[in-house]
């Protein structure tokens, strides 16, 4: 999906373009972490190849809005931030809007624009690291999932591998 | 002569072979290339890599077939490396000595050839905690296939393997012992010799996975004692897709064979096929003949160094590099039993290990991040993955100051 491009400049010795402030925040204290009881779609994201795991949860109304989510569980920070990031974004909003917001921050990965001056738009350094962008989609994986679910008792698991 | 490290250390020199290895002479990404993943797949050495293209570009033909002259010079440099791979692990006979494509096909092929169809439901195969997944996978499918069961001897908070509780499940139940050598993820070198004796003393045989002990020290699967072991070129400065099972003759020539196809065949007829003998009865289809060619050369080349000499130069470095690793704040050491081969894991607190493997990689420097396919060493270890350095015969003092500068870097970066 993103590899490195040409013209792209190279990535910081430090990695300091990918691991910034506001990321580095939410991967310490991610917002919207935890376990919710009146999930109504849940899913669970894994990441195989650094073990990345986390479970989501969705409270959507009867007119189809995303009243509460939350989500738990263990990552890198860069799978811990985009997902409390993630959670940010979507909550209050209708499920096509939300599903609008994954496809456009997918999209954002590959051409490193299209998010604006959103908080959001700091995970996509990533596209420098190659290796690391199934880390920033795994709770966006997880969310696509998790809305295409009718709240079986099982919630499905997608991968990022 | 023992693979445990009890050997006394001469005081050598330290070897400087880095210039051998040509992928060790570059930069990634502005920092002189510094590679410490040689656990997961180790670099070749200009001798190797020659060797392929030297087979490549005169002497390539299938082997085992024709008259002709190509293919009489592909036979002699296919069995001429069969023979190296004999005297290098000091097998009996070039019988014993089996051409796969790795260890995982060596412990797949034990599973179904050899306990297979000595197993049944509810006897047992024992396996250890610190296994790789090769050395646990196999065993659980063969489980699933014949109801038997898969017993699981513990280790310790230091990673080693209790051995007195691995005894105590050695029952008459149970029909094959599979265990590590040394551990890909902790390090630790396990009594091979001593454990194959009280199991060979209750009639019980034992597979050896090998993959992470040939690379650093003498191996002799004589003075092992062990039924079966297995390894692989690539972790050993060869190719990948090939690897070795050594079986002892007796059983190899009882076992069926794995997979059925070309040269492991005498005649065939639709009434009934005659197998070939050993090794080749275990050895269906055109076999990795460039793999196989560079894994001999890999071997004559570290027998030009000394495998005595590897194991020494490597356990220096490793004594350097756990010191300082345990010197850094907040930093755990996963591993640390007294034996070990040049294998350290290690978290830090605050810092996910693949956050961690990025910021080494943006300075050079290669570890090897996650569960090591080793998932029930990280369960055990409650941690969801560790970063790994691993040490070969070409890291040096500086590979472990690099290291250990990079980490401190990227500590301070994330705190």
């Amino acid at each position: 999906m993103s590899a490195r491009l040409p013209d792209e400049q190279a990535a910081p010795a430090d990695a300091s373009d990918l691991y910034r402030k506001i990321v580095l925040e939410h991967a310490k204290d991610p917002h919207n972490f935890g376990r919710l009881e009146s999930a109504t779609h849940r899913a669970n994201g894994i990441n195989a190849l650094c073990g990345d795991k986390l479970a989501l949860y969705v409270e959507i109304s009867p007119e189809g809005r995303i009243d509460a989510i939350r989500f738990d569980g263990t990552g890198c920070a860069i799978s811990l931030a985009s997902a409390s990031l993630m959670t940010e974004a979507v909550e209050g909003r209708l499920v096509p809007e939300a599903l609008s917001a994954s496809a456009r921050f997918t999209a954002a990965l590959d051409t490193g624009t299209g998010l604006g001056d959103s908080d959001l738009a700091a995970l996509t350094a990533v596209r420098r690291y190659p290796s690391r962008v199934r880390c920033a989609t795994l709770a966006w994986r997880a969310l696509e999932r998790a809305l295409a679910d009718t709240a079986d008792a099982e919630p499905p698991t997608v991968t990022t591998e | 002569m023992s693979t445990l490290p009890d050997t006394q250390y001469d005081p050598i020199e330290a070897l400087d072979v880095r210039g051998d290895f040509p992928a060790l002479a570059q930069t990634v990404n502005g920092h002189p290339l510094t590679f410490l993943d040689s656990a997961a797949s180790a670099q070749q050495p200009a001798a190797v890599i020659d060797a392929v293209r030297r087979y490549q570009e005169n002497d390539h033909a299938n082997v085992h077939r024709g008259v002709h002259t190509l293919s009489h010079r592909a036979t002699e440099a296919y069995e001429g490396a069969r023979d190296r791979v004999r005297s290098f692990v000091n097998a009996a006979s070039r019988s014993e000595i089996v051409l796969t494509k790795g260890t995982t096909e060596a412990v797949n092929l034990v599973a179904q050839s050899f306990v297979r169809p000595r197993i049944g439901s509810g006897e047992k195969i024992v396996i250890s905690h610190m296994e790789h997944h090769a050395n646990i996978v196999p065993w659980q499918i063969l489980c699933e296939q014949t109801g038997a069961e898969l017993v699981v001897a513990p280790i310790d908070e230091r990673g080693k393997l209790r051995l007195d509780a691995l005894y105590s499940l050695l029952d008459e139940s149970v029909r094959i012992l599979g265990i590590t050598h040394v551990s890909n993820a902790l390090g630790t070198i396990n009594p091979i010799a001593e454990i194959t004796a009280e199991a060979r003393a209750r009639g019980i045989p034992v597979l050896v996975d090998g993959a992470q002990g040939v690379p650093h020290s003498p191996v002799d699967v004589q003075a092992l004692g062990c039924d079966f072991y297995a390894f692989s070129a690539h972790k050993m400065f060869g190719p990948t897709g090939t690897g070795v099972l050594y079986g002892r003759e007796a059983l190899l020539e009882a076992m069926p064979p794995y997979q059925g196809g070309g040269d492991m065949i005498l005649e065939v007829r639709f009434d009934g096929t005659i197998y070939n003998e050993l090794p080749y009865k275990f050895e269906a289809g055109t076999p990795n003949i460039a793999g196989v060619v560079g894994l001999g050369a890999a071997i004559e080349y570290l027998e030009g160094i000394g495998m005595d000499r590897v194991n020494a130069h490597e356990q220096l470095l490793l004594a350097d590099m756990m010191e300082r690793l345990g010197k850094i704040d907040g930093l755990r050491l996963i591993g640390t039993a007294e034996y070990k081969a040049s294998v350290q894991s290690f978290v830090v607190d605050g810092i996910h290990p693949h956050d961690l493997g990025t910021l080494l990689d943006q300075q050079g420097v290669a570890v090897r991040t996650g569960h090591h396919c080793a998932m029930p060493v990280m369960q055990f270890f409650d941690v969801p993955g560790t970063a790994r350095a691993s040490l070969a015969l070409y890291n040096t003092a500086d590979d472990v100051e690099r290291l250990i500068a990079a980490l401190e870097r990227a500590i301070r970066m994330f705190r």
